[in-house]
């Protein structure tokens, strides 16, 4: 099976408190590392483990500049075959729309079975799979938390909907899916696995390359466009209890007390 | 002068004499030894490469101490007692073996220099040997199938009994004593009777026993006991020389060069490879054990040379708090998965892996490198060692458990397992100056001094272990220290890293803080925190001289540079009584046991207790760094045990030396419901307690 | 031309969701003046039902009725909606995990633009409208701008809009079935429900909640929540990370991807706050949030905060209420 997997090169705020610059148009990114989308991550450890059982190979893509480089190789130090950076210029400012539209390019130019997504990013809004999909006329899965292989035409598979429950869909090939975190166990990739790799290619494909639509791409043709960065003014909020500890938890008993929390 | 019966290198059978025997014998027991050796030496000549061919005194003096002297031997008193008792005896009786293999061919045959005065000695303490030895095998083979101690229980998980073959050897050797003394003793008896003049035997020995019993017999059977005690003597021996090696008895011959090659260095890890710097690691295939044949050569004469004893698996914490790992069956397996695939007879099978094959990845991960197993082998088989390397081919491999991926993927990137900005690595000094504390020199802004404090990721993030930095602060600059930290320049040491397999990981941070550190100008380094003193000594190459606080505190307060007093009221240490956990990587990994007790004792009026496992037995408390992140499968948490192992020595109060201690003990406390009843505090934030500053 | 607005209802064994109330205040935030259509797919009796329940609300309600519709296939449906929603139209539409499926593809099929998982809605000039959405979990806000004049699908955040409870639209159900279009046959098919495993408590009916997230740090700490509902007399349930970590089973999870529950009380321990949590929490419950982060969002959603370590504070609550009995 030929595998195509998108993924993004994200701020890694897990353990720290994203600020935002003063002019609020951006959040303070001197202080931050960046990583690989937890979502992507699984989405190209279920490739990895469908390639290994079912054979073919596995292609992570990443629409980004040159740092977007550094995602590629920790996913093919993963066990990725290939990796395709998409940059251009003109790329810049594209909306979902246009990010979709670019990877169509991509996928167009290869023969792929099946074309991965994180479900969704920190920094994004889970859409460029299913527009992606739709772009391209072919099924789509959002939240899939599970992937059978029936046989070359077929997969089935597993989405997280509400009360824990998984919602099982028969699934014809080619089709695209995003990928929900909790699917598998993604493998570790340390410093050396990333050295070993760290001298394959990277093709580089424009727009040129790829074909894509101009009236998509870029900032001037994005529908949607993020104006600013704020913090939530605090509303109302909860009333915080203060004081030494004995006093918190009195007031608090006698809060609980009368809404009914303790029987 | 002829004696009266026949030798026999001299008696017939079917015509045949009896020297052809005795020639045939051990040449075919030789053969098949040689056959055998050769075979267990195979999967030797693939193994990786170990250089342990350096420091023949230290080495010929391990030999001295712990083989010929048996010194780990009385840890377990019975049981070591008894093997000093066949320990001494077999070296004793070899030289008898060997001048028997001789005798049976030529009958006069005597060592040389034991003719005539020494050989009459010889022949009395050897007589004695072999009693001493019938004596101590009888004690073991009841103590094997009646007594039956715990630790040589064998686990169903683990495989059959071990009982039989213990107790089928210790019938072999009683075999050889009793055939021995037989063939004195009709020697003997036959003398007399013939009115020979003869050598006296030992009184109480098994041959005057025998001499004894026989002395009525008549001379035909004392010449069919004599050649049969000769004969079985011989086939026995050289059955038994061609049976230790196909089980746990191997170690009778391999024990004393495991012990020669002995890891020295406490605290240290082996290198990816013996023989690859690192600067050359990137070009290694594969890193690790993955397979059998990835173990070194002498990692695979431990698992030869284990003898069962199950101290190790006894010791281990792992295994008391019901992990997954006995480090007894670590050897075992890999002894039997030797045996199995390097057959003595059919073609050899090789490249299984090892996890998911022996060893189950739980089993790899459980182990806290406390180096508890190591403490107490006799024969000083390595652990360590076997589990980084294991885990290092894990770590290749991308598998790792997913509850350990973040803190190494947070200390690639931020250089501590917290994800926590660097910058915020030293905000626990502004913290200290508010409360009033001293100001603490940070090299990353410029300041340079004297004494480097390595405070290490957890002092520097944690809220709780954060008060270890601000006490030590408090006691160096008490102590008038010239002294700072390195701030944001300063990195995870990376004991932890190390020893879970990411080298690379660790070389990384390694380089950083080496070049920090030369960079601060600093002349000596003093940390807190012993797995960052452990690395920082055994690890790291070149850097300064490394202390540890209680040596530090030692010292000041020896020379009268931090002085010290009792503790009014309750809550200041009145009325408690003090206890002290060793910290697996200050105690066992770098010998520093008094320099905190010498710190404790010298608070006045300090009433302090020892824990029955303490020192060089002191019990994990759950493991440092890395470990904290870990979820291990377990009955219990070694913090618990350990704390009620303090409430068992009447302690109100665990001290400890290590952040992690704290962290673990503490957490134990909580888990234990011992709340207000035991508290646990690290030695320097008790010396600041403590401190005299008045004067 | 008038704007049009179109909300998708979300719809199970013939109950209209909560979500069906929140859209037409959404739908009135985005412009008061623009006519509003519920779009209600499905077949047979509890299809009507809904439409019905959903009249109350919206004062036209376009009803399709296909057997192909039994099942929400976000394929079947977004080609019934691509031949009902005029060009240049607004679709709203829940989001979760139908909304994901349908909402991103829907608005390339309608050529239209895409805002997903809107909390509030700034301002409508002329064609640019403006929009609120969170990123970093919640961290931090965006102000988004959001191209309509070739249409728009916008995903809203349930509960992100107070509901419409007049139920005073009086509205009329017109049958659209027939300009639906053939259904057709999709290459997504739906096969089944492996419904969770159903743990010992079932939360969704539990009055008290004391609810647990990664503040735990660790599985044996539970035991110290266990302890504290034991006192209160309530059931422990968790958040997302706990049961990733299968410390507590997935009947316990609360959320858009876990259990919603209707409690009285709603304890939140260590519990940060994300939106798939809060979305997983009905009924307007008395909430107190104990979290060591003062800037935690959860915060926001509660009645009550406090600012402090579970592991500490905790096992000294416990013992309070346990001594007050």
């Amino acid at each position: 099976m030929e595998i195509l997997v998108c993924v993004k090169r994200v701020p890694d705020t897990s353990e720290n408190e994203i600020e935002i610059n003063s002019s609020g148009s951006d959040i303070q990114r001197d202080d931050l590392v960046y990583s690989v989308n937890e979502w992507d991550n699984y989405a190209v450890e279920e490739a990895i483990q469908i390639r290994d059982n079912v054979g073919g190979s596995v292609t992570v893509v990443t629409v980004g500049d040159d740092d977007a480089e550094e995602v590629l190789r920790r996913e093919m130090a993963m066990g990725a075959d290939k990796g395709v950076l998409l940059k251009d210029d003109a790329f810049e400012g594209s909306d979902g729309r246009g990010v979709a539209a670019i990877i169509k390019g991509e996928v167009e130019k290869g023969n792929y079975d099946l074309i991965l997504t994180g479900a969704q990013a920190d920094d994004g809004a889970g859409q460029v799979g299913g527009m992606l999909a739709a772009m391209l006329d072919m099924p789509f899965a959002s939240l899939v938390n599970r992937i059978d292989v029936v046989d070359d035409k077929k997969i089935n598979v597993g989405r997280e909907i509400a009360g824990g429950n998984q919602e099982m869909n028969e699934m014809s090939l080619p089709c695209v899916l995003s990928i929900q975190t909790g699917i598998n166990e993604p493998r570790y990739v340390g410093i050396r696995g990333i050295r070993k790799v760290a001298s394959v290619e990277i093709p580089v494909k424009g727009a040129a390359d790829l074909g894509v639509d101009a009236a998509v791409i870029g900032a001037a043709n994005a529908r949607v466009k993020r104006l600013d960065y704020f913090v939530p003014p605090a509303g109302e909020g909860a009333e915080m209890l203060e004081g030494g500890v004995d006093e918190i938890i009195e007031k608090l008993i006698d809060m609980l007390k009368s809404k009914g929390g303790i029987k | 002068m002829e004696p009266a019966l026949i030798p026999p290198a001299h008696v017939t059978f079917l015509g045949i004499p009896g020297a052809f025997f005795s020639v045939l014998i051990p040449v075919v027991g030789v053969a098949l030894f040689t056959y055998i050796m050769a075979k267990r030496l195979a999967p030797m000549v693939l193994a990786a490469p170990d250089f342990r061919f350096d420091r023949v005194k230290d080495r010929v003096a391990a030999v001295i101490k712990l083989w010929l002297g048996q010194f780990k031997q009385p840890r377990y008193r019975t049981a070591g007692i008894l093997h000093i008792m066949i320990f001494a005896g077999f070296i004793i009786l070899s030289l008898r073996s060997i001048s028997l293999v001789i005798i049976g061919v030529s009958p006069d045959f005597h060592l040389p220099g034991m003719a005539g005065g020494p050989g009459h000695v010889y022949n009395i303490l050897k007589d004695y040997a072999a009693t001493m030895v019938f004596i101590a095998c009888a004690i073991a083979a009841y103590r094997r199938a009646i007594v039956k101690p715990a630790r040589y229980a064998v686990p169903e998980k683990y495989g059959h009994d071990h009982t039989g073959e213990a107790i089928f050897v210790l019938g072999l050797i009683c075999t050889l004593l009793i055939s021995e003394s037989l063939f004195e003793a009709t020697a003997v008896v036959g003398n007399i009777q013939a009115g020979l003049p003869v050598e006296a035997l030992a009184p109480l020995t098994l041959a005057w026993l025998f001499k004894l019993m026989l002395s009525g017999a008549g001379t035909g059977a004392l010449q069919g006991l004599h050649t049969a005690g000769y004969f079985v003597h011989d086939l026995t021996f050289f059955f038994f020389l061609c049976f230790l090696p196909l089980g746990k008895h191997f170690h009778v011959i391999t024990s004393i060069f495991n012990v020669y090659f002995m890891k020295l260095d406490r605290g240290a890890v082996k290198p990816v490879r013996h023989g690859v710097s690192e600067d050359k690691l990137d070009e290694l295939e594969s890193f690790g054990v993955k397979k059998f044949e990835d173990f070194t050569w002498k990692h695979m004469l431990d698992f030869y040379s284990c003898a069962d004893c199950g101290r190790c698996s006894d010791q281990c914490p792992a295994n008391a708090v019901g992990r997954p790992l006995s480090p007894r069956f670590i050897s075992i397996k890999a002894r039997d998965y030797a045996f199995g695939h390097y057959p003595l007879r059919g073609p050899f099978k090789s490249g299984e892996p090892l996890i998911g094959g022996i060893y189950t990845e739980d089993e790899i991960w459980s182990c806290t490198t406390c180096g508890a197993c190591e403490e107490e082998c006799p024969v000083t088989i390595e652990y360590i060692n076997k589990m980084v390397d294991l885990r290092r081919g894990m770590v290749d491999e991308g598998n790792v458990p997913q509850s350990l991926q973040k803190p190494l993927a947070a200390l690639e990137k931020r250089g501590n397992p917290y994800g926590k900005m660097e910058k915020k690595r030293a905000e626990w000094v502004k913290a200290l100056a508010k409360e009033g504390g001293p100001e603490v020199k940070v090299f990353d802004g410029g300041d340079t001094a004297e004494t480097l404090y390595f405070v290490d990721s957890v002092t520097s993030y944690d809220d709780r272990i954060q008060e270890i930095g601000k006490a030590t602060a408090r006691a160096l600059s008490a102590a008038g220290v010239d002294y700072g930290i390195l701030g944001s320049l300063e990195k995870d040491s990376g004991n932890e890293v190390r020893r879970f397999g990411e080298e690379m990981l660790f070389v990384e941070l390694k380089e950083q803080n080496t070049e920090a550190i030369f960079e601060s100008g600093a002349k000596r380094i003093v940390t807190a925190d012993p797995h960052a003193f452990n690395t920082l000594r055994k690890d790291y190459k070149g850097l300064p001289p490394v202390e540890h606080i209680s040596q530090f505190l030692s010292r000041a307060i020896a020379e009268g540079r931090i002085k010290l007093k009792a503790g009014e009221g309750e809550g200041n240490g009145e009325g408690a009584v003090y206890t002290y956990h060793d910290p697996c990587y200050l105690g066992r990994h770098n010998l520093l046991y008094d320099a905190p007790r010498q710190v404790l004792d010298a608070i006045p009026g300090l009433k302090r207790v020892e824990m029955t496992r303490c020192k060089d037995r002191s019990f994990c408390c759950g493991g440092g760094g890395l470990y904290l992140f870990y979820e291990p499968i377990e009955d219990r948490r070694m913090g618990q045990v350990r704390v009620e192992m303090a409430a068992e020595a009447g302690a109100s109060v665990i001290v400890t030396a290590c952040p992690f201690c704290l962290v673990n003990i503490e957490d134990g406390i909580k888990t234990s419901g011992m709340e207000g009843k035991i508290t646990a505090i690290d030695l320097v934030e008790l010396v600041c307690r403590h401190m005299d500053v008045a004067n | 031309m008038a704007r049009q607005i179109f909300a998708y209802i979300l719809h199970k064994d013939g109950v209209a969701d909560d979500t069906a109330l929140e859209l037409v205040e959404a739908a009135r935030r985005l412009d008061a003046s623009a006519p509003v259509t519920a779009l209600v797919l499905g077949t047979g009796a509890d299809l009507d039902k809904v439409c019905q329940e959903v009249a109350a609300t919206y004062k036209e309600v376009w009803k399709v009725d296909n057997a192909a519709l039994s099942y929400p296939n976000a394929e079947v449906v977004r080609k019934v909606l691509v031949n009902l929603i005029p060009k240049g139209a607004i679709a709203l539409v829940p989001h979760e995990h139908f909304g994901m499926d349908l909402s991103p593809g829907l608005s390339i099929k309608l050529d239209a633009a895409y805002a997903p998982d809107v909390v509030d809605i700034s301002a409508l000039e002329g064609d640019k409208l403006t929009l609120v959405r969170q990123e970093y979990s919640g961290q931090v806000s965006t102000h988004v701008a959001c191209d309509l004049s070739a249409g728009a699908v916008i995903t809203i955040r349930a509960g992100a809009f107070a509901p419409d409870e007049s139920r005073s639209a009086g509205g009329t159900v017109t049958d659209k079935s027939p300009d639906a279009g053939d259904a057709g046959v999709a290459g997504r098919k739906f096969l089944e429900i492996i419904e969770a495993e159903v743990g010992d408590v079932d939360i969704t009916k539990s009055e008290v909640l004391v609810s647990v997230g990664r503040g735990i740090e660790d599985q044996d700490n539970l035991e110290m929540i266990n302890d504290l509902a034991k006192a209160m007399g309530a059931d422990v349930s968790c958040s997302r990370p706990i049961v990733d970590a299968k410390w507590l089973e997935k009947a316990r999870q609360v959320g858009t991807s876990g259990q919603t529950v209707k409690p009285k009380v709603y304890l939140a321990l260590g519990i940060s706050g994300s939106f798939q949590h809060m979305g997983g929490i009905k009924g307007n419950p008395f909430i107190v949030a104990v979290n060591k982060n003062a800037k935690a969002p959860i915060f926001q959603a509660a009645d009550v905060g406090v600012v402090a370590d579970i592991l500490e504070f905790v096992p000294e609550l416990a013992e309070k209420i346990a001594e007050m009995k």
